[in-house]
């Protein structure tokens, strides 16, 4: 580790300006963050560096509904490092139409306390 | 858990709106709210939505709904909305023809061939994917090319996997978003190959589907050859010169089994040309006037058929406006003519709607050719606004307030996009 501290860089996702944000860490845990031109970026750098996160959306298997997937998100954004093994999780699940929007199809996903819940109405084939 | 009621098809309605994707459903609101009373809504596909069912992830909604939905959310809230105003609904039905007395000729596995007369139409047929076709990838044509779109619909509503290893051409948004599907899906995503020097697609979307699964992004650099005879064996890539000219000897190849296609998307104007309207060059999308009317009387155009948006929110706002003025056409109450012309000036590309009005606001959706920042945005001699910074890939729009015009009397007005001045903040 340098004198300076450890420094991270991060691509602002807040918005399509695409700030390149870097993160200083100083000796008493404390961050500085440069490259930011708003209050939205300073907050996007200091949670990405601390504890990156993302919305996650996929599909699980239905059976006897119009497609063969049914879309399903997570309520809030879970732990980036979780993102793989969530929708691994995901998979093993087959549902049975119909199933109506907003219904949770995972409670607590890995111990994350984030519900994964069913994105539309999934009405039964006729 | 909502659904369509059983439609008896009446043959005349006030307004006919065709497509029921989220130009059409905004459009049959907005001329229910301008207060048509009969108004039908008809999609070739089984279900209402059009292109948002398939866009399963997140980040629609932020400017209409003040809240971050999945596509199908999005589509869902409109739906609902729409059943609630009493509007027909035919899905599965496809619209044949419309005439200039706009008589329109439908087809339906439930009502066959039927004719349906409207005193206004609203067009919202949306748009289709550029293929392999249009930028004329050499090789053999095996199985395993495709568009991102398609490969969309594959893999989140009818659940198959296009392939493993995949190679993405193009960086558009729908590419970028399939790269992080197919990864999730566990397939392996080689690289995203891009000709131009910048990401066409947002940003935010490089950093989340890109970047987070440490998948590799090309830039000015494209793809040559697809080899393979039954099913795509591997690509040729290289990178390309500043007039966009591979350099071979650069090149490698890349094994892979499916190629992914994410490069534009062109207005499906069939029916506009068959009525004979007014196409602007650079679009391809009509022509239309501050109330969203083309060139033929009591026909209008809303959403991706006029041009490509990038935000749903758009498409929303300019829908609505679309939907209100033809149901103010059906009901006799036009509103009065634009008198003034807008014209696309030095860095902007596109802009919509082609006329304005001076006693009303307007909203003008403007694409420009080339990044600047910081800029300013100028409309004639009487109006400018500093720009933080402007990207093709992004909409600018441009509020057009009649106080800007108080003092105009010309009938044209020259919109720009240039760099600031020297000695300016």
């Amino acid at each position: 580790m340098s004198a300076r501290g450890d420094r991270s860089e991060y691509l602002c996702i807040g918005c399509p300006l695409g700030c390149r944000l870097e993160v200083e860490e100083d000796a008493t845990g404390g961050v500085e963050v440069r490259g930011n031109s708003c209050k939205r970026g300073l907050e996007f750098a200091r949670q990405e560096h601390s504890d990156p996160r993302r919305m996650v959306a996929t599909t699980v298997r239905v059976e006897g509904g119009r497609w063969a997937r049914l879309p399903v998100r997570t309520r809030e954004a879970v732990p980036k490092a979780e993102v793989l093994a969530l929708c691994r999780a995901l998979h093993a699940l087959t549902l049975t139409a119909p199933v109506a929007m907003g219904t949770v199809v995972l409670t607590d996903a890995l111990g994350t306390g984030v519900d994964v819940v069913a994105s539309r109405d999934m009405p039964r084939l006729a | 858990m909502i659904s369509a009621r059983p439609l008896q098809l009446r043959s005349s309605y006030d307004v006919l709106v065709v497509g029921a994707g989220p130009a059409g459903m905004a459009a049959a609101l907005g001329a229910r709210e301008a207060g048509a009373e009969r108004v039908l809504m008809v999609d070739r596909e089984p279900e209402t939505g059009g292109i948002l069912n398939q866009c399963i992830h997140n980040g629609f909604g932020l400017h209409h709904f003040k809240e971050e939905l999945s596509g199908p959310e999005y589509a869902q809230r409109f739906l609902e909305q729409v059943l609630e105003r009493d509007v027909d609904v035919l899905t599965d039905a496809y619209v044949l023809d419309i005439d200039g007395d706009r008589r329109t000729a439908l087809m339906s596995p439930e009502h066959g061939v039927r004719e349906v007369a409207a005193r206004a139409v609203v067009l919202a047929m949306g748009a289709r994917e550029r293929t392999r076709g249009a930028v004329r990838i050499p090789g053999q044509r095996p199985a395993g090319v495709m568009t991102a779109g398609f490969a969309q619909k594959l893999v989140n509503q009818a659940g198959y996997l296009p392939g493993r290893r995949v190679v993405v051409l193009g960086s558009g948004d729908i590419g970028l978003i399939m790269a992080r599907r197919l990864v999730l899906e566990g397939a392996e995503v080689l690289g995203v190959f891009e000709i131009l020097p910048h990401v066409n697609g947002l940003s935010r979307n490089v950093v989340q589907c890109l970047q987070d699964f440490d998948i590799p992004l090309h830039l000015s650099t494209t793809v040559t050859r697809i080899h393979g005879r039954e099913r795509v064996e591997r690509v040729s890539v290289a990178p390309v010169d500043e007039a966009f000219r591979p350099l071979p000897e650069r090149g490698w190849e890349v094994p892979c089994d499916t190629l992914l296609l994410s490069i534009g998307l062109i207005p499906e104007n069939e029916l506009s040309r068959r009525l004979r309207l007014r196409l602007d060059p650079v679009t391809t999308g009509p022509v239309v006037t501050s109330g969203m009317e083309t060139s033929r009387d009591g026909v209008f155009a809303c959403g991706n058929v006029v041009h490509i948006h990038d935000l749903v929110d758009y498409v929303t706002e300019e829908s609505l406006l679309a939907g209100r003025s033809a149901g103010a056409f059906a009901l006799g109450t036009p509103a009065a003519a634009d008198n003034v012309r807008l014209v696309p000036g030095e860095n902007v590309h596109s802009c919509v709607p082609h006329t304005i009005t001076t006693d009303r606001e307007h909203v003008v959706y403007l694409r420009v050719s080339r990044s600047l920042k910081p800029c300013t945005l100028r409309l004639g001699d009487v109006y400018e606004r500093p720009l933080r910074y402007v990207v093709p890939g992004e909409t600018v729009t441009l509020k057009v307030r009649p106080r800007f015009l108080e003092a105009f009397h010309g009938d044209t007005l020259r919109v720009e996009v240039v760099p600031r001045e020297e000695g300016t903040a």
